[in-house]
């Protein structure tokens, strides 16, 4: 195995490992769609990090946290569904990148460009998404309990507002980092394809958060290696699949 | 009935620049069970989440001690968690309940251990919602807030929860607040009702002394039936 490819592969996993643990909570809030628009909202600054060449992820991770307190600041402004106000903000930050974006770069911006990281963002990448990881675990029950219902959580001594903060700022690096490993137009998938599939198979909570970070590594792991083999880009091809595990998943669903 | 737990004086909560609950006072004393009963719109539960402190409110609120509060939201069901993969014994984690005291908290409101392994989001009304009290239960709390507790329950299923709720009541000493419009559960479980209408108009006391005729007509209008005032009170 190359090095490029070790470093890719460990990207990958981390990251499509986190995003998809992550995910478990997103689906639960109905929240997945919304890691689909940070991720176009990301486009600004992945296209600045090409044109000035840095990191994507780097460029990416400040337009990510804009557009969260964007969102978060119009919602309690206007009421809007989250969602709507999510597209909102997101078809802005699609236009804003590409007026700069230079097109014969768009590629790595909106289809990822994992087959191509160094070490040094293979090695961010692995610390935030531990980082990440720990403090969801850690957080979990808390999270699951304001998903469920925010009022009783608060009555329970669940400090909402920590929780919601802890859970926006997981999900702005996911995202920041899953604009490198798929692209900003992929992200929501990264998110919830494996999270999906999981629910489709799972009785238990504990099955149901292993298995979807299990899902997330192996389709990261089966889409790179495919890259590597064919030549096409990895962002899809991970994508492609984690959708093929949810297919699989499919006939033992509860309706 | 005891001291005093808290007291509410001149109590005023304002949405949206909307007066909803204004100039109330009232005490509650420990291990009553108080009804908060009027129509729909009265502000029966904004009371409620005010003096939970999850709305803002103007005025004083004054507890004797620091309460250990257990909350049944309105709204909360079992399709709240149908989506989900969670079971009764997951849904008792998230609380990081002991497996021993869950089975313990189960029997407590008639419900079989066999129960853990079921999703939460396939128990039925009645069941979801017994569940959810054996889980409040599960910190100990020394009153109750309850929001309309049974109205993802049928009649005769709301009629059993409130029967087990009143008995939860007298076994542990604890102080009830129960939000309801329901008019039927006023006389067999309260020991003190605090009515709010549309209009402004309270009442406070026992529900037998004060929720004649004249004042039920004031609360839900001319229309209102009165035979299960009547039946309650011949029992």
């Amino acid at each position: 195995m190359t090095t490029e490819l070790a470093l890719s592969l460990t990207s990958g996993v981390f990251i499509a490992g986190a995003a998809a643990y992550l995910g478990t909570l997103m689906l639960s809030k109905r929240m997945a769609v919304v890691a689909g628009p940070l991720g176009h909202l990301a486009l600004p600054g992945a296209a600045l990090a090409l044109v000035y060449g840095f990191s994507i992820s780097l460029g990416a991770f400040p337009f990510v946290i804009l557009g969260i307190v964007l969102i978060w600041l119009l919602e309690m402004r206007t009421k809007l569904p989250m969602e709507a106000l999510t597209a909102i903000v997101f078809a802005g930050g699609v236009a804003t990148a590409f007026l700069f974006l230079p097109i014969d770069r768009a590629e790595a911006a909106l289809v990822g460009n994992i087959l191509n990281v160094g070490p040094y963002e293979t090695l961010a990448a692995v610390v935030l998404c531990l980082l990440v990881f720990i403090a969801i675990n850690r957080g979990y029950a808390n999270i699951m309990l304001v998903n469920i219902h925010e009022d009783m959580a608060r009555i329970e001594g669940v400090n909402v507002r920590l929780y919601n903060l802890l859970y926006l700022g997981a999900i702005a690096i996911i995202v920041a980092l899953g604009v490198d490993l798929v692209g900003g137009l992929l992200t929501a998938a990264l998110v919830a394809i494996p999270a999906a599939a999981a629910r489709n198979v799972s009785r238990t909570l504990p099955q149901y958060r292993f298995l979807a970070a299990a899902i997330g590594i192996v389709s990261a792991v089966a889409g790179i290696l495919a890259a590597t083999a064919t030549g096409l880009p990895a962002g899809p091809l991970v994508i492609i699949a984690s959708a093929i595990v949810f297919l699989g998943t499919v006939p033992f669903a509860r309706p | 009935m005891g001291e005093t737990l808290f007291e509410v004086k001149n109590f005023s909560v304002t949405l949206n620049h909307t007066p909803i609950i204004s100039d109330l006072s009232f005490k509650v004393e420990e291990c009553e069970f108080l009804t908060i009963l009027g129509p729909n719109g009265s502000g029966k539960s904004v009371l409620l989440k005010a003096l939970l402190g999850l709305l803002p409110h103007e005025g004083e609120l004054a507890w004797s001690a620091k309460p250990k509060i257990g909350y049944l939201p309105q709204g909360l069901n079992q399709a709240s968690v149908r989506d989900l993969p969670l079971t009764v014994a997951d849904f008792f984690a998230l609380k990081r309940v002991r497996r021993a005291d869950v089975s313990a908290l189960l029997a407590q409101v008639g419900l079989d251990k066999g129960v853990l392994s079921a999703r939460a989001g396939d128990l039925s009304g009645g069941e979801f919602q017994r569940m959810l009290v054996a889980w409040v239960l599960a910190s100990d709390p020394t009153i109750l807030f309850l929001d309309e507790p049974t109205t993802a329950v049928d009649a005769a299923g709301g009629e059993t929860i409130y029967s087990l709720l009143e008995e939860i009541w007298r076994k542990r000493n604890l102080t009830v607040l129960n939000v309801t419009h329901d008019l039927n559960i006023v006389y067999a479980h309260s020991t003190n009702v605090l009515c709010l209408s549309r209009f402004g108009r309270r009442c406070f006391g026992a529900p037998r002394e004060i929720l004649t005729p004249a004042v039920l007509r004031d609360l839900y209008g001319a229309e209102v039936k009165f035979y299960t005032h009547e039946g309650k009170d011949e029992r």
